[in-house]
């Protein structure tokens, strides 16, 4: 109990204190989570609402193949992409390994399968609602991707949201590829396991509620967001 | 005034469908031309609906032949639909007329001039940048109407359009598609609304368990129909 | 008119070193978490850096995965702690040479009820086969770092094979220098720990030093360039700067002037033989 009192303080001062490195740290933590949610919603999101309004042959085994992928571990992913971006491995000449470039396409193939998936479900439904429609207006599968993507926008946004809580919550991965460099590749999580493994529980309990607090911030803002719109469009 | 290149008369011959293996039509042959509107009545589950998606092209015939006057091609443009629900994009009600402009590829500046005169023919003008699904059951229903004119199109389907409307929202939809009609497009309705098949008809299919059981003149259908089924239907007495 | 060149002629240089900066003046060392979390990179890298204008990068690693991430090629430096394993290093041509730099020492940490009855023991192979012989908890890193190593050689010189007890009384926890004395403070273990990494923890509960002293304790890092013949885009020249840095006097005395508590952790010795070890 004591423990928490002192974290919750201790967590109070860091943000009041704006300690620059803290604040380099969250300032990293969001960069390198929004970048990667953006890249992986750049593949995700198309190919979840293509999923949602295709049928081809194999259909199931990809969406199968993509729920298996929302529980990969993220120390596997890390791993592998540690191995690609290795100098030694087939990415080594770009130089990539422990810079927060390799943090991002981390946390961007971790989160995409489950950007894909999602989507697939929120869409479905639309699609299931408007399908004859577009086909009346002689709009194909194809062509209603990008309908779909943009009437289900403020669904979507929850499923953005979810993969960015995933990816600023995740450590295993970006603590591979990027080394939990101080000043440099240090984000909030890899932060939490180093003061963790000084023994200072207090401090990472502290950064812990630094970054739910973070998280629910943007949480709450895009909720706000998302519910002034949809009010607006029923 | 009527395009040259006319997508009339529609030959419809031996047409059949089932699904999940039960027949719902059993071979249904006959033409359209071009015209007053023609009303398919009947009463539930006589196959009006389906009748009407073969038409339009959304289900494969399970046998027989849809033949338009020209190709597939060039027929599905010039056609348009609208839903009983009727199917609104979450989008501004201005926004939702251009769409399918937009999809035949028709520019910006026609885009809006033709969603801008639909939406006045449909009185929905000062509602433009409203979002369409904030709109009322009868707006809404106008508005998918709008979105189909604005198509310009030969031929219009229309699925049982006021099946969920009140009385007055049922009359502001039978005015605009009886403008629609005058305009010179050809109206393919579905109801199981006598009073309203009888206001807007110009001649009627009698569908009843997946047959054509009568075709006639809307003026002869309703003072003398020729077969018991059609005068059943018309006493009220056949609701199945 | 005037102000204007002024103005921009002082962003040129300012530009210029952004430029540089964000072009080669960083390496990349791959290191052991207790260089790292004692501090001691905190205190001496800034030092260098405003030296060379070479910015460090540290990545924390066991011995034995820092090794092997200099044999990949993805970092400039090694700076560890297991000699044996530094010198395969070397002579499987990864890098080096390698070059002494300073020495820590291990300290036996156990719970104070201590019922290995091990408390003030100076004789660490003593004490080591008491706990053995007690069959008293004891969390082993397991990790294939230096001071895992350092524990194994231990066990060995006081004759006791440590994997008849694995999973009982001899629990390894596969983890880092702090999670290891997380996972004894929560059971009231024994364990090996370098000096710097104990005094820099705080969850301590009831744990102490209970043996310390003994000179087979000692702890000697090296440090050595990952070799660029093997791997071209290692920065040769800059990686050299560090190493010729670190075992400079100035360097030296950055090394000796860091401390915790009032307590120095680290001995440099890069021009003095290294304290006697077992073999």
């Amino acid at each position: 109990m004591g423990d928490l009192h002192a974290a919750s303080t201790a967590a109070l001062g860091l943000i009041l204190a704006a300690d620059p490195a803290v604040m380099g740290i969250v300032g990293l933590s969001l960069q390198v989570s929004l970048t990667a949610v953006l890249l992986a919603a750049l593949v995700g999101l198309p190919l979840g609402a293509l999923l949602a309004v295709t049928r081809f042959p194999g259909r199931q085994s990809v969406i199968v193949a993509l729920n298996a992928l929302m529980g990969l571990p993220p120390v596997v992913a890390g791993l592998l992409i540690y191995l690609l971006l290795s100098r030694s491995g087939p990415l080594g000449p770009l130089g990539l390994l422990f810079t927060p470039s390799a943090m991002v396409i981390a946390q961007a193939v971790l989160i995409a399968p489950i950007l894909a998936a999602l989507t697939r479900e929120t869409l479905s439904g639309l699609w299931e609602e408007y399908a004859e429609q577009l086909r009346s207006f002689g709009a194909g599968p194809l062509r209603a991707v990008p309908t779909l993507l943009w009437d289900g926008r403020f669904a979507l946004l929850t499923v953005l949201l979810a993969g960015f809580g995933r990816a600023s919550a995740e450590v295993g991965a970006v603590m591979i590829v990027g080394g939990n460099i101080e000043g440099f590749t240090r984000v909030m999580t890899t932060a939490i396991a180093l003061e963790t493994s000084k023994g200072d529980l207090p401090l990472a309990l502290a950064l812990g509620l630094v970054l739910m607090g973070i998280v629910l911030a943007v949480n709450v803002l895009a909720q706000v967001l998302r519910s002034a719109a949809s009010r607006w469009a029923g | 005034m009527r395009a040259p290149d006319t997508i009339l008369p529609l030959c419809v011959e031996a047409l059949r469908f089932a699904a999940g293996g039960v027949e719902i039509l059993h071979g249904v042959s006959f033409t359209l031309e071009a015209g007053p509107p023609t009303v398919v009545i009947g009463p539930n589950g006589a196959g009006k609906s389906v009748l009407l998606r073969l038409l339009h092209g959304l289900l494969p015939p399970g046998g027989g032949a849809v033949r338009w006057a020209t190709a597939p091609d060039r027929s599905a443009p010039r056609q348009a639909m609208v839903f009983q629900r009727p199917v609104l994009l979450r989008r501004s009600v201005m926004a939702n007329v251009a769409y399918p402009l937009a999809l035949a590829g028709i520019g910006p500046r026609e885009r809006a001039r033709r969603a801008e005169e639909a939406l006045d023919l449909v009185g929905l003008s000062a509602l433009a940048d409203r979002p369409a699904r904030r709109l009322s059951g009868g707006e809404q229903q106008r508005l998918a109407l709008a979105r189909a004119a604005a198509l310009g199109p030969e031929v219009l389907f229309l699925d049982e359009p006021c099946a969920s409307l009140d009385p007055s929202a049922t009359r502001a939809v039978e005015e605009i598609v009886a403008a629609l009609a005058r305009r010179g497009t050809k109206i393919v309705m579905t109801t199981h609304d006598i009073g309203q098949a009888r206001r807007l008809a110009g001649d009627v299919i009698f569908l009843h368990r997946g047959r054509v059981v009568e075709r006639a003149p809307a003026a002869r259908f309703f003072v003398a129909p020729e077969t018991p089924e059609a005068a059943a239907f018309l006493q009220g007495e056949l609701v199945w | 008119m005037v102000t204007l060149r002024r103005g921009l002629l002082a962003m040129v240089p300012a530009m210029a070193a952004r430029a540089a900066s964000a072009q080669e003046r960083t390496i990349t060392v791959a290191s052991t978490t207790s260089t790292e979390q004692s501090g001691l990179f905190g205190h001496i890298l800034p030092l260098f850096t405003r030296e060379t204008g070479i910015v460090v990068r540290v990545v924390a690693l066991g011995t034995g995965q820092a090794l092997d991430v200099g044999r990949r090629g993805d970092a400039d430096v090694v700076f560890v702690h297991d000699r044996e394993a530094e010198e395969r290093f070397v002579a499987e041509g990864f890098g080096g040479p390698r070059h002494h730099v300073m020495y820590n020492d291990f300290v036996l940490i156990g719970p104070a009820a201590d019922p290995a009855r091990i408390a003030g023991l100076r004789n660490i192979t003593e004490a080591m086969r008491r706990i053995a012989e007690a069959r008293a908890r004891f969390v082993s890193r397991g990790d294939r770092s230096g001071t895992h190593a350092a524990e194994l050689r231990l066990w060995q010189l006081a004759g006791v094979d440590p994997t008849q007890g694995r999973g009982q009384w001899n629990r390894e926890v596969g983890q880092g220098m702090g999670p290891t004395l997380n996972a004894a403070a929560a059971q009231g273990a024994y364990v090996l720990a370098d000096r710097g990494t104990w005094l820099s923890f705080r969850n301590r509960q009831d744990l102490r030093i209970l043996a310390e002293g003994d000179e087979r304790l000692f702890n000697q890092y090296g440090v050595m360039v990952v070799s660029a013949a093997r791997h071209p885009h290692v920065k040769a020249a800059e990686a050299r700067r560090f190493v010729e840095w670190l075992t400079s006097p100035t360097g030296q005395t950055a090394i000796a002037g860091y401390r915790v508590k009032g307590e120095q952790l680290f001995f440099p010795n890069a021009d003095r033989p290294e304290p006697a070890r077992p073999s």
